[in-house]
């Protein structure tokens, strides 16, 4: 990536306090102090550098990335702010570099807009970060502008960080569920429901003791080398919140298809599967943050799927289901059991049963 | 996964259906008409639905999706009441999940939380329970739903908190009883239902012999069933074996859960604790004699119907609502006037469409087979 300006750093004074205060939002020298000792030194790239009110780069390394742009726009709320196999900060930037891969984008540049409650400790900041210029290096994308607000207690929980981004498509690629056809084939890239399940058992408040940890993780090459090995790929999801059922859900009505998925060939570890059971919930609802969904034709099946499982994301992919003509926007799973159910939208949060 | 693939076993499925198809043959109203078989637990038709069993079973069989989903039964008026508590300033309501999302006349508990009201959704009572230890300057209320499943740890909390001389902890308590509702089921006389699956995890506590006026007085065979697929199938095939044989009697096919004289401790507690209300409201059902339980005078102060004034009106089902007659297996649930219009999981008119495991809501979700071949036909 070529970048225009190359302005050195100015020379923060290093930030003192420990705890954010509603002085670090208040545009004086305790917010830059804050900006520039907390994100700057951690995300070190210069465009962001000047600190100015906009990022601005050539459009001439865009064009050689792709034809089109992608821009998108994600907010991360998430509860505990540190979970296993992640934080808010890495998810911040995977949730949203993802959103780019799965239009077939190549991510470049992020933003980050935090909305930090005070007394959060810097500490605390500056580890989510550090996290956020690991996860931005992992992806080969660089976070170029941002802002920082400060609200009083209880208006917000802790941290919330939005990010958005912006990508390049090349030329020709036009991912859509609208394209799906009659024999097309479903493939996830690995074991759902991972982050989900995580994150209700990090909230602590169930006291179960789980070892499954985030997926939560960059996408982008992963979906390049499945567009590279199947040309044809008619759409690709990641299935976050509502898991992998809502985004069946969301091609089957797009594309007026009935999709048929089976229960025995859906990758789902057994820590999962006992979590859920315990729990009452369904983990086809669970959110992952590093799993796809992608329909590609029946013929390119196999190479989609040789491709995903070359890729260290995709070791565990699967082919899960196929599209058919039948009722349209219906979503059904053929049980271990030999059953036949449908697979509907979620209404609501997923709540458990009592017994 | 251990102990939960082994039954879910496709191969001992088959077996079991070509099994039940050869009794079918050999049941003499079967061939006049499908045979109607109650499974009177929430828990079996969640499992029902989940796994696909209606549709594979012979169509000569029809399940009854009965009356055991408290969540369901749960009348207007007490969600009101959950909701007045709720929104004290000084109270935590705490709740399992499914619960949160009953309809009140007003508001959910949901909605309740939306607009202010500290709601919290708990896995146990004894997690309520730590939370008023955690804070002593608030009023903490658990809200005690559930048949005698749940029933006895709530008592047990109730002990633990009197021992402990925790003053700000309290039930409000919605706890109901099976057997004087599968009774009213069979005094209702547009009963047609040739045999029952017994609730496997009421059965845990209360034991089997509490269901055998269902073989004596109404001559009718029970099978406590368990959970799992592979449980409904053999209960089903032991049901029919009995209508076969020309036998009604209480079978129990969940002994490696349910002893046949139940659980004694949890029986104590729940005794200690609970005594008969003289009548319950049910949602759909109206109201049933001793189908429900309050708390003793004993443990009064652990009561949140005396400690905290509560509406306590009673608010009649809508009348568009048909709940009654598919619970008591007279219209299927997509034949109700409102069932996938008005009524629907996200805006549910009838105590059925409430819970995944109300007979309604799990048609809606995972889809009657049955339903698909009659819109079909």
């Amino acid at each position: 990536m070529t970048v225009v300006a190359a302005i050195s750093s100015p020379s923060p004074g290093r930030l003192s306090a420990r705890t954010v205060t509603l002085a670090h939002g208040g545009g004086g020298k305790a917010m830059r102090d804050l900006i520039a000792d907390v994100f700057v030194s951690a995300f070190d790239n210069p465009v962001l550098a000047p600190l100015d009110d906009q990022a601005r780069f050539d459009l001439s390394p865009l064009a050689a990335a792709g034809a089109r742009l992608a821009f998108t726009t994600d907010s991360y709320v998430v509860d505990p702010l540190f979970f296993p196999g992640g934080d808010i900060g890495r998810l911040a930037v995977c949730g949203t570099v993802n959103d780019l891969a799965v239009g077939g984008a190549a991510p470049l540049y992020l933003s980050c807009a935090v909305i930090v409650e005070e007394g959060l400790p810097v500490e605390v900041l500056r580890e989510v970060a550090k996290s956020m210029a690991a996860a931005a290096r992992e992806a080969g994308v660089a976070i170029v502008t941002g802002d920082t607000k400060v609200v009083p207690k209880r208006a917000c929980d802790k941290l919330f960080i939005t990010t958005s981004g912006v990508g390049a498509i090349r030329l020709g690629l036009d991912l859509g569920a609208h394209r799906v056809q009659p024999g097309d084939v479903v493939l996830v890239n690995g074991w759902l429901g991972d982050h989900g399940a995580a994150i209700l058992g990090a909230r602590g408040d169930l006291a179960l003791e789980t070892p499954i940890a985030s997926d939560c993780a960059p996408l982008h090459r992963l979906v390049a080398a499945l567009l590279e090995a199947a040309p044809g790929t008619r759409c690709i999801r990641d299935a976050t919140r509502g898991g992998v059922a809502t985004v069946l859900n969301e091609f089957a009505q797009a594309s007026g298809l009935a999709i048929e998925i089976d229960e025995e060939r859906t990758p789902l570890r057994d820590a999962v599967r006992g979590f859920c059971e315990i729990l009452g919930l369904d983990p086809l609802y669970l959110a992952n943050e590093g799993k796809i969904v992608a329909v590609v034709p029946g013929g390119e099946a196999e190479a989609a799927l040789a491709a995903l499982r070359g890729d260290p994301l995709g070791r565990d992919a699967a082919i899960i289901g196929c599209a058919a003509a039948g009722e349209p926007g219906r979503v059904t799973m053929r049980t271990r059991f030999g059953g036949s159910r449908i697979v509907d939208m979620l209404v609501g949060e997923q709540l458990p049963r009592i017994c | 996964m251990k102990y939960i693939d082994e039954f879910r076993d496709r191969r001992q499925a088959e077996a079991l259906f070509a099994a039940i198809c050869r009794l079918l043959g050999r049941i003499p109203v079967a061939r006049e008409r499908p045979l109607h078989i109650m499974e009177v637990c929430g828990g079996h038709t969640h499992s029902i639905f989940r796994y696909g069993i209606e549709g594979m079973l012979p169509e000569r069989i029809e399940l009854i999706h009965g009356p055991g989903c408290p969540v369901c039964v749960l009348p207007m008026g007490r969600v009101d009441d959950c909701v007045a508590i709720a929104e004290r300033p000084e109270v935590i309501f705490t709740t399992f999940g499914d619960a949160m999302r009953v309809p009140g006349s007003k508001k959910s508990l949901l909605e309740a939380k939306a607009d202010g009201a500290d709601v919290r959704m708990v896995y146990s009572p004894l997690d309520a329970l730590a939370l008023a230890r955690k804070n002593p300057d608030r009023e903490v209320v658990f809200f005690a739903i559930g048949f005698e499943t749940t029933m006895p740890s709530t008592a047990l909390t109730v002990v633990q908190a009197a021992a402990e001389g925790v003053r700000n902890f309290s039930l409000f308590c919605n706890h109901i009883t099976i057997v004087p509702t599968i009774k009213a089921v069979l005094d209702s006389p547009d009963m047609h239902i040739e045999g029952f699956l017994g609730p496997g995890h009421v059965s845990m506590v209360v034991g089997a012999a509490p269901f055998q006026f269902v073989a004596e007085y109404y001559h009718r065979p029970l099978v406590i069933s368990g959970f799992e697929p592979l449980d409904i199938l053999q209960s089903i095939w032991m049901v029919l074996k009995q209508l076969a044989e020309g036998r009604c009697e209480v079978e129990n096919q969940y002994a490696r859960i349910v002893p046949d004289a139940g659980n004694s401790a949890a029986l104590r507690a729940v005794a200690e604790v609970y005594e008969l209300r003289e009548f319950f409201e049910w949602r759909g059902l109206g109201s049933i004699d001793h189908s429900g339980v309050r708390i003793r005078e004993k443990y009064a102060a652990f009561d949140a119907e005396r400690k905290f004034a509560v509406p306590n009106a009673r608010i009649a089902d809508p009348k568009s609502c048909q709940c009654g007659e598919v619970l008591k297996g007279v219209i299927k649930p997509w034949q109700c006037k409102v069932f996938g219009t008005a009524c629907t999981p996200e805006h549910p008119v009838g105590a059925l469409m409430v819970s995944s495991e109300g007979a309604c809501a799990a048609y809606y979700q995972y889809g009657g087979v049955k339903q698909q071949r009659a819109g079909a036909a």
